[in-house]
């Protein structure tokens, strides 16, 4: 095992050099970093262009230069670390710094919702093989891995932002447009739902009511102006939760989990009130440490319940909790809303296409957090839809492999509940493979996603890549490309022992 | 392959037979094959069968021969009137004068530009250069990658080693980036040597070759999992002893039983390169001005959407079309070549289990344990392959905007189920 590892970092180093001497020099090679003052006819062109190729050594050749980078970028082991300088002087590391951080507020929301829709649709979609669900969701999987992103990004922007900008200034719905909106869900409710035409008919009718219904009723109160859940909405959305976990977690005939799931609801409801003052004065350390007691509480509620399964509550009630809680503060997100709306610097357009957050903005914690997620709701919505389609059709398969092996028709012959079968001996075994893909992933996360900053205009990796190759700068495009090979060669190496550690009869030697 | 792919589907068509419950899947013809049909015949008759694949074969060659001829090619004239570098004067502001009724295409079917270039002869030229660059990029890459992959495979041994480490080092250097430089460094234009002149005339070919050679890692991968397993089949001791050379068994003989794998992830990387070329362009780095490409024609005239959305949506359409349709082709192609996939119905299985028990064991055996991310990884390899480096970064199809796609269903046949089976 050690020795495996050991050599794994050997061949990750060799590897790494060989692919950044490479990377150097064809970056160096690519064009000619003096080309635009070259076509100026700025009076100092000269003493520029001297002191540009000054600045970046042109004067030692390329292979050469990359020994040097490679001596400076040796000194990061030591604590010393010099990547050089890009083209208008600032040192690479204070603005990989920089890029790093914008790069993964963009890209993790994104990864983690792309992963957990893309794992749920490719469960259901393989526990309902070739049903219309199935067939709609394949075509939209194919549409999602055919689009260019820049497109799809260009058409958020139109969309998503302008007109939608323009609607809430005035939120109200037409009636034919609640009504539309209402069909349409209705007949996707209809066709997705499983059972006969009958049954499906009366699901797609009840959702058609019940939205058509809510668009009205945000139309009448002007929701968007002043949006918010209220006790009751939480209080119902919570108890519906609570089901759900429950029919998932542990199966309904468990009952003392069903009451720990509730009792957590009706403990949330009941705090709901005295912690509002707290949330006012909130950090971003005070909500993560109230999170963490909420779920402590809610495991606790499932253990006093007990029962004869004490874990299964425990999981019920600390999920339930944690969900609950995300209402809670969901709701107060939205009461900052109108304060954020009408704040000087939004000026009334609160999505945003382009940057990482308003410059300059005055306001509380929830006014920053949703200055963010006005920012980001676009560029993530694009990143998720394009990469939804790679999770779904992955978990899918990997879903379908299972399903057909020999211990899911031992767990159905010795008369496992499906929910049992489902959840506890196929969806976990499903889930080894696709750990790999996630460890992957996670590991390219920081190279970021170069065409959505590029649209987006967040100055991210990725964008700080294009930069240093558009500029022929290699000094950027090298820090850039050091730590995502870094981390990507580290996430391999995990990944691999993760799978490991997973699945037994794979053996690292 | 063959072997074990027909014996399947006298299993499927024994449950044909036996219960009327056992339809095959849909979009799937139920192919009952007699005996005496050729592995090329068994895999066309399961493609032409496939109903989505079919679609997209029809909608792809409609949109070839629509490009091709329409602005023509080469020494071609094309029929359309205007070329895409023509400027006409504007008709009713440039909008489309395409409309249903009275049904008529008009003068400027998909509108004009600002300046009053035929939106459809640029976008017909722009789905040209993309589908040629997707042609180049999938044999250039093909080639390489299967005789990378091959040679390895193969081998074995130290040449495994140097073109294996290779192979890491390309695929660690992210797709987008290294193309970025490639097509850069493809695009000089400063200096006057043959290339440079080449270059000018036949920048979209130049374009195409430079980025098959950094696409072809995640095929070589594929290709020499699939000769790892094939090289130690009873049919290559056969050869080897009845005195065939190196080369002979590696063309002659594995190469064709992995063409399946090949071919499926051949179409599945040319619809990623057509999504890389059109980034490309998007980004500034692929084709230049003046000429033009899909991505070109986005990147020019995203600011114009509010004023005029057709030149938008236009050019987008199209890569959507053709990109969907390879795919498509190549969910036709992996469905034909590689049958596990449609085995298991959760349904079925369950209403089989009432009717009669032997026939519901049948699809279980052959999937089991070949997970698909192991299919060329260490447990396939068994005791042959000494490190477990393969299952990583094979991923998929690598992909330009995201990074690394996998396609799981892409890995074709899976080494060990085909090694198991009688």
């Amino acid at each position: 095992m050690v020795t495996y590892v050991v050599r794994r970092l050997i061949t990750a180093a060799l590897i790494l050099l060989g692919a950044s001497f490479l990377v150097y020099n064809l970056t160096a090679l690519s064009g000619d970093p003096l080309a635009d003052l070259r076509a100026s006819n700025a009076p100092n062109a000269a003493q520029l262009m001297q002191a540009r190729s000054q600045l970046l050594d042109l004067s030692t050749p390329a292979p050469i230069r990359y020994f040097k980078w490679l001596g400076g970028a040796a000194g990061c082991v030591v604590g010393n670390c010099n990547l050089g300088m890009n083209l208008v002087g600032q040192p690479v590391t204070q603005a990989l710094g920089q890029a790093l951080v914008q790069t993964i507020t963009l890209v993790t929301g994104a990864t983690v919702l792309a992963i957990l829709i893309g794992v749920a649709l490719g469960i259901v979609t393989a526990l309902r093989q070739y049903s219309a669900l199935d067939y709609g969701v394949t075509f939209m999987a194919f549409l999602f891995f055919s689009l260019p992103i820049f497109w799809v990004a260009v058409l958020l922007k139109e969309f998503g932002a302008i007109d939608f900008n323009n609607f809430l200034a005035d939120p109200t719905i037409p009636l034919p447009v609640s009504l539309g909106i209402g069909i349409v869900l209705g007949i996707i409710a209809a066709v997705v739902s499983s059972g006969a035409l009958r049954r499906r008919a009366i699901n797609g009718a009840i959702v058609f009511a019940f939205v058509t219904l809510v668009c009205i009723v945000a139309s009448i109160t002007r929701w968007f102006s002043t949006p918010g859940l209220g006790l009751g909405v939480i209080l119902i959305v919570g108890v519906g939760l609570a089901f759900g976990i429950t029919v998932l977690a542990a199966g309904l005939q468990n009952r003392r989990a069903l009451y720990a799931g509730l009792t957590t609801v009706l403990i949330g409801a009941i705090a709901y009130f005295p912690v509002q003052p707290l949330l006012d004065e909130a950090t971003g350390l005070m909500i993560f440490i109230l999170a963490v007691v909420t779920v402590l509480v809610g495991v606790a509620v499932g253990w006093f319940w007990g029962g004869y399964d004490r874990g299964q509550g425990m999981r019920v009630g600390g999920i339930t909790a944690f969900l609950v809680g995300a209402l809670v503060v969901l709701d107060r997100f939205m009461q900052a809303w109108p304060g954020y709306y009408n704040n000087r610097s939004i000026r009334g357009r609160p999505i945003a296409t382009i940057g990482g957050s308003t410059p300059n903005l005055q306001g509380d914690f929830w006014q920053h957090g949703l200055d963010s997620f006005t920012h980001l709701i676009l560029p993530t919505i694009a990143l998720v839809l394009i990469s939804l389609a790679s999770y779904t059709r992955y978990t899918r398969s990997s879903m379908l492999e299972v399903m057909n092996t020999d211990y899911i028709r031992t767990a159905r012959a010795k008369g496992a509940s499906e929910r049992s079968v489902v959840m506890r001996h196929a969806f976990r075994n499903a889930l080894i493979p696709i750990s790999t893909v996630v460890a992957l992933d996670i590991g390219q996360l920081i190279g970021g996603a170069v065409i959505t900053e590029t649209v987006f205009s967040v100055p991210g990796m990725g964008y700080m890549f294009l930069q240093g190759i558009s500029h022929v700068d290699p000094n950027p495009v090298m820090g850039v490309f050091a730590c995502v090979a870094i981390t990507a060669l580290a996430f391999n190496l995990i990944a691999d022992l993760v799978y490991s550690a997973l699945d037994p009869r794979v053996r690292v030697k | 392959m063959s072997q074990q792919s027909q014996q399947e589907d006298l299993t499927a068509s024994a449950r044909g037979e036996s219960g009327a419950t056992a339809q095959p899947a849909a979009g799937i013809e139920p192919t009952v094959e007699a005996k005496g049909l050729s592995l090329g015949q068994i895999v066309r008759k399961r493609f032409f069968g496939h109903s989505g694949a079919l679609a997209g074969l029809v909608v792809f060659a409609a949109i070839f021969i629509l490009a091709f001829s329409a602005e023509g090619w080469g020494p071609f004239p094309g029929w359309w009137k205007y070329k895409f570098d023509q400027v006409t004067p504007l008709v009713n502001f440039g909008q489309p004068t395409w409309s249903f009724a009275p049904f008529s295409f008009g003068d400027h079917p998909f509108g004009q530009d600002r300046i009053g270039r035929d939106l459809f002869a640029m976008t017909m030229r722009g789905a040209q250069q993309s589908i040629t660059i997707m042609i180049i990029i999938g044999v250039v890459a093909g080639i390489i990658g299967v005789v990378v992959g091959a040679l390895s495979g193969y081998f074995r041994g130290w040449v495994e080693t140097i073109l294996m480490r290779i192979t890491d080092i390309i695929i660690i250097i992210p797709v987008l980036l290294l193309a970025a430089v490639m097509s850069q460094t493809a695009g000089r234009r400063d200096s006057g040597t043959w290339f440079a002149q080449f270059a000018a005339s036949n920048g979209v070919v130049v374009l195409g070759i430079f980025l098959g050679f950094v696409a072809w890692v995640s095929l070589a991968r594929l290709v020499r999992g699939e000769f790892l397993s094939l090289r130690e089949r009873e049919f290559v001791d056969a050869a080897r002893i009845s005195g065939a050379s190196n080369m002979r068994i590696i063309f002659k003989h594995i190469l064709p039983n992995a063409v399946g794998v090949v071919i499926v992830n051949g179409t599945l990387l040319m619809s990623s390169a057509i999504l890389l070329e059109t980034a490309l362009s998007y980004l500034g780095v692929g084709v230049k001005a003046p000429d033009t490409s899909l991505g070109l024609l986005i990147s020019q005239n995203q600011e114009a959407f509010s004023t005029r959305p057709w030149l938008f949506w236009w050019p987008g359409l199209f890569i959507v079309l053709i990109c969907l349709s390879i795919n498509f082709i190549g969910d036709g192609l992996r469905d034909a070549f590689d049958p596990r996939q449609r085995k298991f119905n959760a349904k079925k299985a369950k209403s089989r289990g009432v009717h009669g028990s032997s026939v519901a064991a049948a699809p279980v055996a052959a999937g089991a344990g070949a997970g698909p991310v192991r299919a060329s990884g260490a447990d396939v390899a068994g005791g042959q392959s000494e490190d477990r480096e393969t299952t990583l970064g094979v991923g998929g199809t690598v992909n330009p905007a995201r990074g690394v796609v996998p396609d799981p269903e892409a890995h074709g046949g899976a080494p060990d189920s085909e090694r198991k089976a009688p």
